[in-house]
């Protein structure tokens, strides 16, 4: 007697569990029951659970019976013929959909070869044990998982061809890369997920070399030759939006260059990009503060008497500039008007992106570094036969690491280069790299990859003998333009007076509660005093009632509030923090007391 | 000679240390004269007073930071006795949490309960052990039934058992009898038959009984759970989970002198205050030690100190040594601002502005390493 649970609910109780299971099984391979249906018998709780509710995944194996599969070399060749299709062996029970709790009940074999009469499953394909970006890494067998997962988790990171209508689109934030190529180390889910059409890396040849520390923890060195032939170059577009708003009372936003007389009028200068209506022209060279869409909006109250004087302007100036750090080229301008049908303007913005230092590039393998160095072609090192590679890679980067996978890239890509073909590098799969090694040696080259190299400054011969060989290489979305700060002074907050945060407002870098407790424990009293003086003010406090008094610019003169004219008032250094919690206190009702006393 | 020795060395007393004065004293050769003496005392003064921290050095502060930063490097992991259920000991940071805290119920009590010759050589070794066990009557009973029509609970005792702690079934029918009230006891042979004394009995009363019968103590001392007799170097400890140092103190067999546990209250309860500081450092270096980083001990001393100024424990918490702070706004900037404020405004308290933290809020100079020294002047 087991009990049986559909979706996580009790519904009642089967007399043979393992009788019921095998002729649910048998049913939904007959087709009686929806393929998406999973059952399991849980032998240790005695309980069967059905399962059809949603978000489940689940994944296609073969069903194997007597240890043989059910997918016969008729099928096979039903299927090249174009005859039968996947859903056919689904009906046909000859593939089956198993979820995480049937899995479980399941034994399920890697090739053919392994099965024996216990196999209830096999897999359609090794390589299905893993997910689209992973099978993306060539050789990936070779690896630790971790590297796997590092290496598919880059890959979505990379640019490339994101979609081939980019021209016409008004995206956020996006990067194409200007000539992406096609791995020549291919696996078969580059063919099968059309990976031609939307490649997103380049093929360069690499050298495993420490060179002189400047690829020291992961960085690389560039080869400043293949950047100025084009390599890794790329394009960031990010649109500019403004529309015309409507508010109470009839009023409305209007885009055109804002008279001079709008509150909040910037300079001349900001606004000599705009045309006539108000909008910039198309392949305007921008930067920080250039003004891309004028705007002037109507007044926030209509309170104050001067704001229905007419003979005045009192809109506000409210256009669209180039943030701080920014700059580009107008791309694109698009006019039109939103679901209101108030006028809607976009620009898009377009800068080209060289390599530098601080850009982030990876191989498929989760070796991912930043750029340390970019070095003169003519310093490079360079091969016997005159090669020189366009990225120098750490050797220190791989036995930490283990990546195998990298290793065999680069010489099945230096055989591919050479022989002028595609290799398959597909996991568990993959041309063998023994053939590979051959393959090279075939070709004149060291089967083992190596070559003598030579140092490009001195000419002198290196001592070692350099793996050298072709692989993918994928620039990644993060570049040191969109990053980099820094500030000395700047913007500070309303109301605490202290510095703005963030880069987007041209913010410090705050120093914090841990930072400060190290300049305590070293003694350095005063110079944590100078660090904390962003917020620093001078108040004048009334000695009698010790509460902020208040100092007459116009007669020069300082007086209290509570204590009246006599009272002594003297001036302090405080934190402008302070005084706002001093302020805030006396909000509360609470009376806080300044006693003040000679220092000397 | 060693008349005029002392002379000198009242000389020096107050100004060094009693305890290295004291170490001269017993290292210093025969043949050295008064004048040498001298000269090695005003050396080893000359020593003593450049090892010691300089006015001004915010040694809290760095006690805080050599704790801190090897802790985050700590592993959260609870250690196990090999083949023992339910005997695991928390290690690692939560330890230390707990031992800094000042928790009055640690997670894992436990002792370590050395021995006299000749049982710490291994002499009745187990029997020892089984006779400091808190033992219940359940432990006693190989099987409870409900007489439901009889209204009673019928017991089979374990005879072995009780022998092995030197009773028999007379003697524990007559502890039941003591600390439980309410109901008879029969006794024949090894069946114990329990009838409560109230009449009208229904189940749910008499599975109660079941209940407060079975947690009956019997023998051993109460709060030692479990017993483990290990060998250690070349003598026999008996670890326990569980602890009561005045109780096990009582026992003529252990060696009272080396017999201790992690409680810190339970030692400052039987042992005073001094012993507990010495504990507080004890539990705290034990863990450093064996996550394999090295924090000199005097950082570890100067929490302990701190933890126990007060002649009682307390942790390093808002309840205990913060709610000492002289500054307000120290006290406020640490937990619960809104209540400290709202206490300190109900009586018009005075934030003299003497410490660190009010300092950096109010952007002066704080009173430590090169804020400390202050220009003197006289006053026309």
């Amino acid at each position: 007697m087991s009990e049986v649970f559909l979706n996580g609910k009790f519904i009642g109780n089967v007399e043979n569990a393992h009788k019921f299971v095998e002729s649910f099984l048998e049913d939904r391979r007959k087709g009686k029951i929806h393929h998406s249906i999973n059952i399991s018998f849980d032998e240790v709780l005695n309980q069967v659970y059905v399962e059809a509710s949603r978000g489940r995944a689940i994944r296609p194996l073969l069903v194997v019976k007597d240890g043989k599969s059910l997918l016969t070399d008729r099928h096979i060749e039903q299927i090249s013929k174009g005859e039968l299709s996947f859903h056919d062996l689904i009906s046909q029970g000859v593939i089956e959909y198993l979820d995480s709790m049937e899995e479980e009940n399941a034994l399920v074999a890697f090739y053919e070869e392994d099965l024996t009469p216990e196999h209830t499953h096999m897999e359609i394909l090794p390589l299905a044990i893993i997910g689209l970006c992973t099978s993306l890494v060539p050789f990936g067998n070779f690896n630790q998982s971790t590297r796997l997962n590092a290496g598919s988790k880059n890959q979505k990171q990379a640019l490339g061809l994101y979609v081939a209508n980019f021209l016409v689109r008004m995206d956020m934030d996006v990067n194409v890369l200007h000539e992406p190529q096609v791995p020549i180390v291919e696996t078969i889910m580059h063919k099968s997920s059309d990976y031609e059409k939307h490649p997103s890396g380049q093929n360069v040849v690499l050298a495993i070399i420490s060179f002189d520390g400047y690829n020291m923890e992961d960085s690389i060195i560039l080869n400043k030759g293949s950047i100025d032939r084009g390599l890794a170059r790329s394009s960031y577009f990010r649109p500019v939006i403004s529309e015309e708003l409507r508010y109470s009372g009839g009023l409305i936003d209007e885009i055109s260059v804002p008279d001079k007389d709008v509150k909040g009028y910037k300079s001349e200068r900001d606004y000599r990009l705009l045309e006539g209506d108000g909008i910039i022209f198309p392949e305007a060279v921008v930067a920080e503060g250039d003004v891309v869409i004028g705007k002037t909006s109507p007044p926030r109250f209509l309170s104050s008497l001067d704001e229905y004087n007419l003979t005045t302007s009192s809109r506000r100036e409210s256009s669209m500039t180039i943030k701080h750090g920014e700059r580009g080229v107008v791309d694109f301008v698009l006019l039109t008007e939103n679901e209101e049908g108030n006028k809607l303007v976009q620009v898009r913005l377009r800068d080209q992106r060289i390599p530098e230092i601080g850009d982030k590039f990876t191989s498929r393998h989760g070796q991912k570094g930043v750029v340390g160095m970019i070095v003169d072609e003519k310093d490079m090192p360079f091969s016997a036969s005159g090669i020189i590679p366009d990225i120098i890679f750490n050797p220190h980067g791989i036995p930490s690491r283990m990546t195998i996978s990298h290793l065999i890239e680069m010489v099945g890509g230096k055989a591919g280069a050479l022989s002028g073909r595609y290799v398959d590098g597909t996991s568990f799969e993959s041309e063998k790299h023994e053939d590979l090694r051959k393959e090279l040696a075939s070709l004149g080259f060291r089967e083992d990859g190596t070559e003598t190299f030579y140092n490009g400054r001195s000419g002198e011969m290196l001592k070692a003998q350099i793996f050298v060989g072709d692989m993918y290489y994928l620039k990644l979305k993060h570049m040191v333009a969109n990053k980099i700060h820094a500030r000395a002074r700047g913007p500070i907050q309303l109301l605490t007076r202290q510095p703005t945060e963030g880069r987007a407002k041209e913010g410090g870098l705050r120093l914090g509660e841990m930072e400060k407790d190290t300049f305590v424990a070293h003694g350095a009293s005063l110079l944590l005093k100078e660090r904390f003086d962003s917020d620093r003010t001078i108040v004048p406090v009334c000695e009698e009632c010790g509460l902020i008094a208040i100092h007459d610019e116009f007669k020069n003169r300082s007086y209290c509030a509570v204590c009246g004219e006599n009272a002594v008032v003297s001036n302090i250094e405080l934190s402008y923090a302070f005084k706002l919690m001093l302020d805030e206190l006396k909000a509360l009702g609470v009376y806080p007391k300044l006693m003040l006393k000679d220092k000397y | 000679m060693a008349a005029d020795h002392d002379s000198v060395y009242e000389e020096f007393e107050g100004k060094i240390p009693l305890n290295l004065l004291d170490e001269v004293r017993e290292s210093l050769p025969d043949k050295c004269n008064k004048t040498q003496l001298k000269k090695i005392l005003e050396k080893v003064y000359a020593e003593y007073s450049t090892s010691m921290i300089e006015p001004g050095e915010s040694v809290g502060l760095i006690s805080a930071e050599s704790i801190g930063e090897p802790g985050t490097q700590m592993t959260l992991n609870t250690f196990h006795f090999a083949g023992v259920a339910e005997f695991n000991v928390t290690v690692g940071l939560p330890r230390i949490i707990e031992i800094l805290d000042g928790r009055k119920n640690i997670s894992t009590p436990m002792m370590e309960i050395f021995l006299k010759e000749p049982y710490s050589q291994g002499k009745d070794i187990k029997e020892l052990a089984e006779s400091i066990r808190q033992a219940e009557f359940k432990d006693f009973a190989k099987e409870i039934t409900l007489e439901i029509t009889e209204g009673t609970l019928e017991v089979k005792l374990d005879m072995d058992k009780l022998k092995r702690v030197g009773l028999n079934e007379a003697a524990l029918g007559k502890i039941m009898e003591k600390s439980l009230k309410g109901f008879t006891l029969k006794i024949k042979d090894d069946l114990m038959t329990i009838k409560s004394k109230t009449k009208g009995e229904n189940i749910s009363e008499l599975y109660k009984l079941k209940e407060k019968v079975k947690s009956v103590y019997v023998a051993g001392i109460k709060g030692i759970l479990q017993v483990l007799p290990v060998k250690r170097e070349n003598e026999f400890v008996i670890i326990t989970a569980g602890s009561n140092l005045r109780d096990v103190y009582k026992l003529d067999f252990i060696d009272k002198k080396r017999t201790t546990t992690n409680d810190v209250f339970e030692i400052e309860d039987f042992l005073g205050i001094e012993a507990a500081r010495q504990s507080v450092i004890n539990e705290v270096f034990k863990v450093i030690e064996n996550q394999g980083l090295n924090v000199d001990i005097r950082h570890i001393m100067l929490v302990a100190d701190t933890m126990t100024l007060g002649g009682k424990v307390r942790g390093i918490t808002r309840y205990g040594v913060v709610s000492d702070k002289a500054s307000v706004l120290a006290r406020a900037s640490f937990e619960t601002p809104i209540k400290h404020i709202v206490e300190a405004a109900l009586i018009g308290e005075i934030d003299p502005l003497t410490s660190v933290v009010e300092n950096v809020m109010i952007n002066q100079p704080v009173p430590v390493g090169t804020g400390l020294p202050e220009l003197v002047s006289k006053k026309q």
